[in-house]
């Protein structure tokens, strides 16, 4: 699945989904409160939806059911279909980091196998900006079945 | 294992740190090239090498007189493993949202 070696700070996740190009990249990105992993939210109160502004300077953000809103990526290219990158304003706490020198970047790229079949590579650079706070992440988001449960859903759906 | 998890991400938190490393990621080096690289002096980078060395994320050995300092990739393969899990489930989560239209019409 990745081919870099292990000395780099990136890593590379892709699949291959059943939908044509235009379609799965509307789902990544506008439709993306659908299948964003509900355990991985900042927002105190329960979320309401989850917006991706469709252009280079906007925001990804959660919008909470009392209204609070929580701005976790910058949009940095829109080129429908083919790709898409985002900042990852995130901290290894958990937490929103203001400081863009300590933020890691997310280039979604859409690639056409066919018809109504499209990969999608998920590249997610520059991690060792992150820096401190993996003790606080783990414990906010590291659930022992959390992974798991995901992997093993995956692994049904693909074996179907 | 866990705490030396955090030590490697905690290790990498400070910038000239981070330089040291990022220049230990390009190639194997000794410590003089190293500070010849940076504006930083060779006992300050001999610490960061140090703390490095212990979180995991270096490794070093003798060649002649001198040592060398080169990536130790099975400490910085935890490190990436985190995120590889986390968009392999975001990935299959999207995966079925994709698919499930079509699915649902069949």
């Amino acid at each position: 699945m990745t081919t870099e070696t292990t000395a780099s700070t990136r890593v590379e996740v892709s699949v291959e989904v059943e939908a044509p190009i235009a379609r799965a990249f509307e789902v990544f990105t506008a439709e993306i409160g659908t299948w964003w992993s509900p355990d991985h939210h900042i927002l105190q109160a329960d979320l309401k939806e989850m917006v991706f502004e469709p252009r280079a300077g906007g925001y990804v953000y959660d919008v909470g059911v009392d209204g609070s809103e929580c701005r976790w990526a910058r949009v940095l290219a829109y080129e429908p279909p083919h790709g898409v990158v985002f900042s990852w304003d995130i901290s290894l706490a958990w937490q929103i980091e203001t400081d863009p020198a300590r933020t890691s970047e997310v280039q979604v790229r859409f690639v056409e196998v066919g018809a109504a079949r499209t990969r999608v590579v998920v590249e997610h650079k520059h991690l060792d900006r992150h820096g401190d706070g993996w003790e606080q992440m783990r414990d906010a988001v590291g659930s022992p079945d959390g992974w798991g449960k995901g992997l093993a859903a995956f692994a049904a759906r693909a074996a179907a | 294992m866990r705490t030396n998890v955090l030590d490697r991400i905690g290790a990498l938190g400070d910038p000239t740190r981070r330089a040291v490393f990022e220049l230990v990621a390009e190639k194997a080096r000794p410590v003089g090239e190293i500070a010849g690289r940076l504006p930083v002096t060779r006992p300050a980078v001999s610490q960061h090498l140090k703390v490095l060395k212990e979180a995991g994320l270096v490794t070093s050995r003798a060649n002649g007189t001198r040592r060398v300092y080169s990536i130790d990739h099975e400490g910085l393969a935890e490190l990436r493993a985190y995120f590889e899990r986390f968009w392999t489930k975001n990935l299959a989560a999207f995966k079925e949202a994709v698919e499930r239209p079509a699915k649902e019409k069949q």
